[in-house]
């Protein structure tokens, strides 16, 4: 009984199925009320390409990101098993893929042959290899793990709680989240065409990870005495790896599941014996591969040449406090929105073209929506590259002797729209929400002449740049709600020198 | 050459040809009365929301007790329960079986000691006295500027009062039902559900300086009732504060003075702006409660127009040599 249930295939299953509930239950609790010290971007750190991508574009291998090692050694012994059973996209795309297709056996054998166009993430990855070479990090664009956290945080919870409201007190709301919903519709529905396109086409994860499974120790070994070629194999076969010829290693999942179909025995998992077949270790032109390499490298000076947040600020990339200066950010960031999930004001949102086509999704504060929280540094202290470098409440304050707060923008008035000073109207909603001490927002109490020759006693908000920290609250509670009277604008951060404008402070 | 498509159909016959008309005549029915019944002059359907009102959670008045009580000390769970006692205790407020709901002040994400919002204690100490009067359930309320998961959490709101054996109810966006305040400016606005679930409030407020309004107690507590666009009640401050007080009558006030936020309100953030006062003032007269309060900011009622306007309505009565207070020392 338990030799038929505890199968190799059942065995990767209760892996696949396990990390998956992992992945969402660490994704679940990455908020205020439910993180409590848990390694809430396990998946991220686990993932090879963030590490390596993001060693290439600073030369270090921050923190956390050291679990990496784990899945590469593991790969150089064993192969390419994060993808049928580690990751969550993989098993996404599993699922989806036998749900969408059931065919006849003859039809699987030809969904399930090795395909020249999964050559296409070997360049993929050369090519975001190259960016990163020069330090620009796009990985996180493709990057399996950075796309499903990001599509969870940014379309699946949120559209998930708008049916129960399980998830959230307030309804998350994203920019652009319909475009990033989207697009993991599109990675689930090209199951239908083709099983697990996107890992075998696309993924730049699993381009490495075959890249690193090049000459693995264990492997899936045929016996040619034992193989009728009847080709059961390809039946179920994850990676479309060709087991029933010169298996191909590094598009090889290690789903096992050649072995459980192979009515001969003639499939085993481990070294070779003599009667075992040749493998065929990588097939990919070494032209191809160069051209997208160097592509990259002509695309970098061109993104570069473009108008960013770094070559030339920007009012509204407001980003997380902690955050690098802008050209380090872009090192670090690989767009996963796991500060976007933590943010308990729902003011950290992806980006679209604010801050350069380099900036695609990476995280700035939209005021309107939420406000940065005076005494909350947890955007901080979820990010798995250090691009929004550790806070305490202490240091974000600027508590201890000779520290100054960190400055994310300064407010601005708008004196035309402000019910105060355009319209003789009490107000000073902003004054009172004013988070510090003494409030950067103050008054003037003025007596002006109304409309009908009466007079009237006013406050009259203003700004004072050098205690304002650009928390942005008093933006996103004023009345004037299309277009607050006071904004926020990246001017004064603290995190860039060029960025300035007070010659005192 | 003859068409690939070449199946041909088979010819029909007289039954088949009735079943046929029957079946179209039916959908075609379906489709009239569809029309008939979905016909409008309206571009959007629109069911009418019922509109709430609010209860009054006062209880009967009793001159037996005094108006006002005020105690100093420095345990605050002796000073509540003696306030309480002074004035009739919990007995008098709440029956056995009724849902209380206590609004303390909740609003920002501050430390008990920053004195931005109600002290925990009081809140625990009010939660207790509830369930020994055999309250059925105590729920704790607000609407929060900031995070709500952060004020109540840092605030030391949820533990005292899921230690006290009470219950969280944080608001989210569908826990509003529009309600007519029927004020000057407040007409209907959408207000927390547990407010028409409760059968008793008891206002929890602490004592705070405010900018626009110049102090910020028992009154202005009640805009934590609101959801929608709040922010707009600054304009016409005072009447809106009257306009709650005036359709919000708690069965009781329990005023913390226990930390006073003297300046830089209504959220502080420097220990300094803090004065420790050590006093709680209980009662059922709001606006006496309110005008006892005052002096802890050094106001006077004859400063604050929310005041005279409450007491031109009949809410409640400034004039505190009338009443009978009792002072006490625990």
């Amino acid at each position: 009984m338990m030799d038929k249930l505890l199968t190799l295939r059942n065995i990767r299953r209760i892996y696949a199925v396990f990390f998956m509930i992992l992945f969402v239950l660490l994704l679940w609790l990455t908020g205020f009320k439910r993180m409590k010290g848990y390694e809430t971007a396990l998946f991220l750190e686990l993932d090879p390409l963030v590490s390596i991508a993001s060693f290439f574009t600073s030369w270090t291998i921050y923190k956390g990101l050291i679990l990496s090692l784990i899945v590469i050694i593991g790969t150089l012994f064993l192969g390419r098993f994060f993808c049928s059973w580690i990751c969550p996209l993989g098993s996404i795309n599993q699922a989806a893929g036998s749900i969408f297709n059931k065919l006849r056996a003859v039809d699987t054998v030809a969904l399930n042959s090795y395909r020249p166009l999964y050559r296409f993430k070997y360049y993929i990855v050369a090519f975001l290899m190259a960016i990163a070479a020069f330090g620009s990090l796009q990985t996180g664009l493709l990057d399996p793990i950075s796309l499903v956290t990001r599509s969870f945080t940014v379309a699946v919870f949120p559209g998930f709680n708008h049916n129960s409201g399980w998830l959230y007190l307030k309804q998350p709301l994203f920019n652009g989240g319909t475009f990033l919903g989207v697009i993991f519709l599109a990675v689930i529905f090209a199951n239908r065409f083709l099983p697990r396109f996107w890992c075998r086409a696309v993924c730049p994860l699993g381009a490495l990870l075959g890249l690193l499974s090049f000459k693995p120790l264990l492997s899936i070994r045929r016996d040619v005495e034992l193989c009728t070629d009847c080709k059961k194999c390809l039946g179920n076969c994850h990676g479309g790896c060709d087991p029933h010829a010169a298996l191909r290693t590094g598009e090889c999942h290690l789903c096992m599941n050649c072995i459980e179909d192979c009515p001969e025995g003639a499939l085993h998992y481990g070294l070779s014996k003599p009667s075992s077949s040749v493998h065929i270790p990588l097939d990919v032109s070494r032209r191809r591969l160069i051209e997208s390499a160097l592509a990259g490298a002509v695309i970098f000076p061109v993104m570069r040449s473009t108008i960013t947040s770094k070559t030339s600020p920007n009012s509204r990339v407001i980003r997380p406090p902690g955050s690098l200066s802008e050209g380090d950010f872009l090192r670090r960031c690989i767009k996963c929105g796991e500060c976007m999930k933590v943010c308990p004001t729902n003011a950290i949102q992806p980006a679209l073209l604010e801050a350069g086509f380099e900036g695609l999704w990476t995280p700035l504060l939209i005021n309107s929506i939420g406000y940065c929280e005076y005494n909350c540094v947890l955007c901080s202290r979820v990010c798995p590259t250090g691009a929004i470098s550790p806070l305490t409440v202490e240091k974000k304050l600027g508590k201890a002797a000779g520290q100054k707060p960190i400055k994310i923008g300064t407010a601005f008035y708008d004196r035309g729209r402000c019910l105060p000073w355009a319209m003789n109207i009490d107000c000073i909603v902003c004054e009172e929400v004013c988070p510090t001490s003494p409030k950067a927002i103050w008054f003037e109490t003025v007596t002006v002449p109304l409309r009908d020759g009466t007079r009237k006693t006013l406050k009259l908000p203003r700004a004072d740049p050098n205690l304002c920290t650009g928390c942005g609250i008093c933006e996103n509670k004023c009345p004037i709600r299309d277009q607050a009277a006071v904004r926020i604008t990246s001017i004064g951060e603290s995190r860039s020198p060029a960025n300035q404008m007070i010659l005192k402070s | 050459m003859p068409s690939k498509h070449n199946s041909k159909g088979k010819e029909i016959g007289r039954r088949e040809f009735l079943l046929k008309t029957a079946a179209t005549c039916g959908l075609a029915a379906a489709a009239g009365t569809w029309g008939y019944v979905f016909y409008s002059k309206e571009p959007v359907l629109r069911s009418d929301v019922k509109i709430y009102t609010f209860k009054d959670y006062r209880t009967e008045e009793k001159k037996t007790y005094p108006q006002l009580a005020v105690v100093h000390g420095h345990d605050v769970e002796k000073m509540v329960r003696a306030a309480i006692e002074k004035i009739g205790g919990m007995s008098r407020f709440v029956s056995p079986g009724e849902k209380v709901l206590l609004k303390p002040n909740v609003a920002w994400d501050r430390q008990p000691e920053q004195a931005a919002n109600t002290n925990p204690a009081v809140v625990a100490a009010v939660v207790k006295l509830c369930l020994e009067a055999r309250a059925s359930e105590v729920w704790v309320t607000d609407v929060s500027v900031n995070d709500p998961y952060r004020c109540f959490n840092r605030s030391g709101i949820e533990e005292a009062v899921k230690k006290a054996g009470g219950k969280l109810r944080l608001t989210t966006e569908n826990d509003f039902v529009p309600t007519d305040l029927k004020g000057e400016s407040l007409k209907v606005w959408p207000v927390s559900r547990f407010y028409h679930q409760a059968d008793k409030l008891i206002n929890l407020p602490v004592v705070k300086h405010h900018s626009l309004s110049k102090c910020t107690m028992g009154m202005k507590n009640l805009y934590g009732s609101l959801g929608g666009q709040r922010n707009r009640l600054h304009q016409d401050i005072n009447t809106s504060i009257a306009d709650l007080a005036s359709a919000i009558r708690p069965t009781l006030t329990v005023l913390d003075a226990t930390r006073v936020l003297k300046r830089n309100g209504p959220t502080g953030g420097n220990l300094s702006d803090v004065s420790i006062e050590d006093t709680v003032v209980a009662g059922i007269d709001l606006v006496a409660v309110e005008t006892y309060g005052l002096r802890f900011l050094d106001l006077k009622a004859e400063d604050i127009p929310f005041i005279a306007m409450a007491e031109m309505r009949g809410i409640g009565t400034s004039d505190l040599k009338a009443l009978n207070i009792a002072d006490i020392n625990v």
